[in-house]
């Protein structure tokens, strides 16, 4: 029997504010344990919460970046669970009325065709704090730094087909995030999470199989590989006469497989209600426009101009924009040198290799986007050669002096000097009679052969054009 | 000098007739001998109390005339008071002290007064008897073996034996105005987000507001003068005009529109209790006022919604008390699950606990709708009630409890117990301001008359109760205690 | 509506509040009675009537994003049952 894939996915995006939802404490990563929890954060009885005004603007400039229906009168419940990394023993989040309703973004699949997935919804709601495992005289120990952290929880429909998919619709919002710059969004950090609910179907059936939620993947690599595990694990199930049951799943990345999360399978009854303690959000439109006129260009609207005004193809495009950084990257090199196809060139394939080679971010990268344009700049006067430009490039990594310094310094100029390059030419006519000779006889292309030789002598300093032309004369 | 109002003490402070140094020592005095048999308060702050009094006099040498300067109050026990044990009345929070100041403790603070300790009270506020405070109840100043009310019993006996000056309390379904009416002072629950709920342990969110237990309604204007305001740190306090509750003290009765509900009056109503509030009526009416009967048709669902909502709300609130952070932990927990049962089951009391369970099922999975969501509707149909009342009169006049103050340990139910608030709670659901003012006397034991207003209209409440307590001297009336003492 | 031992039980479990059996039996009881004064409300017919939350309907106010609160880390530990290392200690979270 052939089987459909069906995804849905969760993501729990850490929204950048300075401090948390519902308090004045802090929300810097990697502080002291429980140094920014507050007597809110730690659920002292009479601590009451007030809205942080912040987080609301980032969920509706998200809202409105998806073409999401924002919600204008939202309202925060409670969500009762126990456990210790929740310190009021509830969370409060929004269930019936999100801030961010109904929206959609678009993923190119591999065939190069768009795909549109439906986001659901995006609500608002407080992250929990963190148990940590290691040994407290036996126990665990509870950090409440990250408890009340804003988080956008972001659902998307299940309209992704295959773990490909899932990472290119997980990508698309990281990169859409980022633009907003509403989040880190750094998946090891934990700032970007991401839940897969993942069931199969035998194709054609129109009802949706039994769903598992596979929790705590962090990466966009394991997002691929714990759906991928978890597809197969179910079509073997299926196809051994078995039955898929409803359930929480944990990944786990050093077996690279998913099991089942017993501890949680004793069913919840969250007991939503409206949170008593808050009032609902009342979002006008002058609140909403006033974001709107904020938004930035969006990945997919920046893609379409780099095609139409710089000319360069869907794909180059699309790998330029996929980060904000690397585009505005991109986009001063390629102004700076007024040569936009070389500078997508070296962007996309020079610094992106170096950056790969490295596991480099962008900004960690010794070449930035001046000295990477200035560089064009020498390949487009002449004065390197592309091919001598790599040797620049190369020196650059590890001389942080200017570009004409470091061409200067290392003797790189290309020879444009007619009379030098003259004596080169009789130097390797004189050393190669037969080629020259062939030349003469009509053998036009062995002429190849001699600009190289020049070029070997010159140590590629040489211009390669002046070479030939002078070559052509001679002969 | 103690049985002064608060109104009187600011004058006899203002003319160095008293000092609060001396003042406060007279109240501690009056503590140390009566609190033994009233067991009125859970903590007294003996040094930091005289500490504030002389502070308060040498401000007062500089040239302050802070509104309450000097006198000495008493804060119920669920205001959390930032270096002072703050239990509302809990095992569980036996040993928490404060690292913070509620915002009404602070505004009294900055308002200059003293604080003398922290009174008993129901625990988390849950209770009508003051029967429910794991430090034993405190007992009524009139008769020491009756109740003096709940859940601020404490701060209502507190005020009736002269043990402070004035008291703050809070008002879920009737926590300030049913032990006022039982120990016969003066109490205000103002309209729900007129005073800040920061710092006052939550019973029930929607519900909770604090206000003031007091000797006059002209005390009360001047303590609600200090309390009111919006606070930035709940979201759910009101921002309206500033406003002086004492301005409008003295303003006439003619012509003032009273409601009385046909519901209230009815066979199930103490005559004696009828006769009382009908004659106090008449006492308006001698001043100008007009009758009119009014109909609230959903009176009696009230008690039902309230007994929904209110547990529900708390049931949630008190999810934070588990052991962790602060409070009561269980001795060797062998597993997590042991650590919250264990220290939620002997920290809390039972009437938490059954509250917990029922706000517990009326949000369970199946019935959410049918409970909490019924209820919910239910209070926009009550509100709607009072709504179409006020269109008809100025204010809504009956009796504040259907009996006086009840004997310790004689209601064994729980229903019966929560009928003792049939006609206090409906204004907790619909947010509106109400006062209760001593009357009469039923077996001389005090008897409160309920008064209410539309929704902000704490000046015209006011107004109305001075008025009143101006023609009438129910108020001025004190306990024999020395005589209750041996009974 | 009844309100047996077993719906006691897991309600119980819900609240984390630990039953006796017999307090069990005396909870089931007592909160049958309470129920049985609340259902009253069911016999009023309220499919027109929408939910009300909150006394006022008003809304909901915004604080501007700004750290307001230092590090009270030690004060606020010791009113903790236990900690360590700057944690809160509970018996071992399992996973």
């Amino acid at each position: 029997m052939e089987f459909e894939t069906v995804i849905g996915l969760e993501v729990h995006c850490q929204l950048a504010t300075e401090s948390k939802l519902f308090s004045g404490s802090a929300t810097q990563f990697g502080a002291e344990p429980n140094t920014q929890a507050n007597i809110f954060d730690l659920a002292l009885p009479g601590t009451l919460p007030v809205l942080n005004e912040k987080a609301v603007a980032m969920a509706v400039k998200f809202g409105l970046a998806i073409g999401a229906e924002i919600g204008k009168h939202s309202v925060f419940d409670r969500k009762n669970y126990f456990y210790p990394d929740l310190p009021k023993g509830y969370q409060v989040s929004q269930l019936d009325y999100p801030t961010v309703g109904k929206g959609t973004l678009s993923i190119t699949l591999d065939d190069g065709s768009e795909k549109i997935i439906g986001v659901t919804r995006a609500h608002m709601e407080e992250d929990a704090g963190k148990s940590l495992h290691e040994d407290y005289q036996g126990m665990s120990g509870i950090d409440l730094n990250r408890a009340g952290t804003p988080l956008l929880e972001i659902v998307s429909e299940p309209d992704l087909r295959s773990a490909k998919e899932a990472v290119a619709y997980l990508k698309k919002l990281h990169s859409i995030i980022r633009y907003l710059d509403i989040s880190d969004a750094i998946m090891a950090q934990g700032s970007f999470r991401c839940d897969a609910n993942v069931s199969i179907r035998p194709v054609g059936q129109t009802e949706f199989g039994t769903r598992t939620e596979i929790k705590n993947i962090n990466s966009f690599k394991f997002v691929e590989k714990a759906i991928n595990y978890e597809v197969r694990r179910q079509q073997e199930l299926i196809e051994d006469g078995g039955r898929v049951v409803q359930e929480t799943r944990l990944y786990d990345a050093d077996k690279d497989e998913t099991r089942s999360m017993r501890s949680k399978e004793v069913a919840n009854d969250y007991r939503y209600f409206p949170e008593p303690d808050l009032l609902p959000i009342v979002i006008d439109d002058e609140f909403i426009e006033a974001i709107r006129a904020q938004l930035p260009e969006l990945p997919d609207a920046r893609a379409a101009r780099f095609v139409g005004d710089f000319g360069l193809s869907d794909y180059d495009a699309g790998v330029l924009v996929a980060s904000r950084e690397m585009a505005d990257f991109f986009e001063t090199v390629a102004q700076r040198s007024g040569d936009a196809k070389l500078a997508a060139n070296w962007v996309s394939q020079d610094l992106q290799a170096l950056l790969n080679k490295n596991n480099w971010e962008l900004s960690e990268s010794p070449i930035q986007a001046e000295r990477l344009a200035d560089l064009i700049l020498r390949i487009k006067d002449d004065t390197v050669s592309g091919k001598i430009a790599k040797t620049v490039f190369e020196a650059m990594l590890s001389d942080e002096s200017s570009v004409d310094a470091i061409i200067e310094a290392k003797g790189l100029k290309q020879v444009t000097d007619s009379g030098a390059l003259e004596g080169l030419v009789d130097q390797v006519i004189a050393d190669n009679p037969d080629q020259a000779q062939q030349y003469r006889d009509g053998k036009v292309q062995v002429i190849g052969f001699l600009v190289g030789q020049c070029m070997k002598l010159s140590q590629g300093k040489a211009n390669p054009a002046q070479i030939n032309e002078i070559l052509r004369n001679k002969l | 000098m103690i049985k002064k109002t608060v109104t009187e003490l600011c004058a006899a402070l203002a003319s160095g007739e008293t000092t609060s140094e001396a003042l406060t020592r007279a109240y501690l005095d009056r503590i140390a001998e009566h609190n033994g048999a009233l067991n009125a308060y859970i903590t007294v702050c003996e040094d930091s109390a005289m500490a504030q009094a002389r502070e308060a006099d040498a401000q007062r040498a500089a040239g302050s005339t802070a509104p309450l300067l000097g006198i000495p109050i008493a804060h119920k026990d669920l205001f959390c008071t930032q270096g002072v044990l703050t239990t509302s009345g809990s095992k569980i929070l036996h040993n928490f002290v404060s690292p913070y100041d509620a915002t009404v403790v602070e505004r009294m603070q900055a308002a200059g007064a003293v604080m003398l300790g922290k009174t008993n009270m129901d625990e988390f506020a849950m209770g009508s008897s003051n029967e429910s405070s794991y430090y034993g109840a405190a007992r009524n100043p009139w008769d020491l073996k009756k109740v003096p009310g709940g859940s601020s019993g404490g701060s209502a006996a507190a005020v009736a034996a002269d043990l402070c000056a004035m008291a703050t309390g809070t008002d879920t379904g009737g926590s300030i105005r049913q032990p006022a009416a039982f120990c016969g002072v003066t109490g205000l629950k103002p309209s729900y987000g007129r005073v800040s709920r920061w710092g006052m342990i939550a019973y029930a969110s929607s519900l909770d507001q604090a206000g003031p237990l007091c000797k006059s309604a002209e005390d009360a204007a001047l303590l609600l003068n200090v309390m009111a305001g919006v606070d930035n740190k709940d979201s759910t306090s009101i921002d309206l005009p500033a406003e002086d509750f004492s301005a409008k003290l003295n303003d006439s009765l003619d012509g003032l529109r009273v409601g009385l509900p046909k519901q209230y009056f009815t066979s199930e109503l103490n005559p004696s209790i009828a006769a009382i509030i009908k004659t106090a009526v008449g006492e308006l009416e001698a001043l100008g006022a007009t009758v009119v009967e009014i109909d609230l048709p959903n009176s009696e669902l009230a008690l039902s919604a309230y007994y929904v909502i209110a547990p529900a709300e708390a049931s949630t609130n008190l999810s934070r008390f588990d052991g962790v952070r602060y409070g009561y932990r269980c001795e060797g927990p062998k597993d997590l699950e042991d650590l919250y049962k264990r220290s939620r089951s002997e920290g809390f009391g039972e009437e938490v606990k059954r509250r917990i369970m029922i706000g517990t099922y009326a949000l369970s999975a199946g019935f959410y709708d049918a409970y909490y969501r019924k209820a919910q509707k239910i209070r926009r149909l009550v509100k709607d009630d009072y709504a179409r009342a006020f269109e008809q009169v100025d204010v809504i006049i009956g009796p504040t409890t259907p009996s006086p103050a009840f004997g310790l340990a004689s209601i064994k139910d729980s229903v019966t117990m929560y009928l003792e608030d049939i006609y206090t709670i409906a204004l907790n659901l619909a947010g509106l301001p109400g006062m209760s003012v001593p009357a009469g006397y039923v077996d001389g034991l005090p008897i409160g008359m309920q008064i209410v207003a539309s929704d902000f209209a704490e000046a015209k409440l006011l107004n109305v109760a001075h008025q009143f307590q101006r023609v009438t001297d129910w108020h001025t009336h004190k306990p024999a205690l020395t005589a209750n003492k041996e009974a | 509506m009844a309100f047996d031992k077993s719906e006691v039980e897991k309600i119980a479990h819900l609240a984390r509040l630990h039953l006796s059996s017999s307090e069990s039996e005396e909870v089931a009881a007592r909160v049958s009675d309470i129920l049985g004064l609340i259902d009253k409300m069911q016999s009023v017919d309220t499919d027109a009537v929408a939910p009300l939350s909150h006394p006022f309907e008003a809304v909901q106010k915004l604080r501007p994003d700004v750290v307001t609160e230092p590090n009270r880390r030690d004060e606020l530990q010791a009113l903790a049952p236990l900690c360590q290392d700057g944690l809160f200690l509970v018996p071992k979270v399992i996973e």
